[in-house]
């Protein structure tokens, strides 16, 4: 079953932007072979770690979007583990939350539609809504 | 003896609470007190705390985002908790695992170094 999933690798700061390239092709390689798709890669650049990993400060940040299943994913998570510059990495699964997000999106489009559509009740509403009040006035 | 070595911790305990953010220690007393008196009138004006990411419509709650989610960390590295922030129990869970997760990956400390 495909899913989307968030790879997150720190790699580590000494490294060469050719080796770094290289890497990710390998890793792209490994993905596409095994049967998932790429969406996108990015390299977010340096960044200071907010504490110390394998004795470094710094780190290159890469981030890849892929569509793989389960098992792919595992493998990724074995070849980062095993690849020497790879010093941390977090795999996150992001279909059940951007499900989550589109429907979220659905419903507030399908609100907006139904007070652009009624211009006039408006101070329809705020009668009711004096009503009230008055009442309360009066019961106080 | 006892009562030397416990008194100690607890000042210590005090200030690390009040460090995130000043509202918070002040605002538990007072939100007792209050009903106490009954109808003594409002003696702390507070403002009515509320949700952040309902108020601005932020929907996913990503671990990348460090901006967003260093607001709701307090110095230490802690997670501050809903009663200071106002965040509603639905992104609470959300923003927690989000820290979390920012936490393995280096992007937030697990606790501040000193």
């Amino acid at each position: 079953m495909q899913r989307t999933y968030e790879v997150m690798f720190i790699v580590r700061p000494d490294i060469l932007d050719e080796d770094l390239d290289k890497l990710i092709a390998g890793l792209e390689g490994n993905i596409t072979a095994g049967g998932g798709s790429i969406k996108s890669v990015e390299k977010l650049g340096r960044r200071k770690l907010a504490y110390t990993v394998k004795k470094f400060n710094d780190g290159n940040y890469v981030l890849l979007t892929i569509h793989a299943d389960g098992s792919l994913v595992g493998e990724i998570e074995r070849r980062l583990r095993v690849s020497e510059p790879v010093i941390k990495f977090i795999s996150v699964r992001m279909d059940e939350e951007e499900k989550r997000v589109a429907k979220i999106k659905a419903i507030r489009a399908t609100r907006k539609k139904l007070s652009a559509q009624p211009a006039a009740p408006p101070p329809a509403a705020v009668e009711p809504a004096a009503a009230p009040a008055s009442t309360e006035a009066a019961t106080a | 003896m006892a009562d030397e070595t416990s008194t100690p911790s607890a000042p210590t305990s005090r200030p690390e609470g009040s460090g995130p953010s000043s509202s918070g220690p002040g605002g538990r007393p007072p939100g007792g007190r209050p009903s106490g008196p009954g109808g003594g009138g409002r003696k702390f004006f507070r403002r009515k705390k509320v949700c952040k990411f309902c108020v601005e419509k932020i929907d996913s709650i990503h671990y990348r985002d460090v901006r967003l989610l260093q607001q709701f960390v307090a110095e230490r590295g802690k997670i501050v908790p809903r009663r200071l922030t106002g965040v509603c129990t639905t992104h609470q869970r959300g923003l927690a695992r989000a820290i979390k997760q920012a936490r393995n990956i280096a992007l937030l400390p697990f606790a501040a170094r000193f």
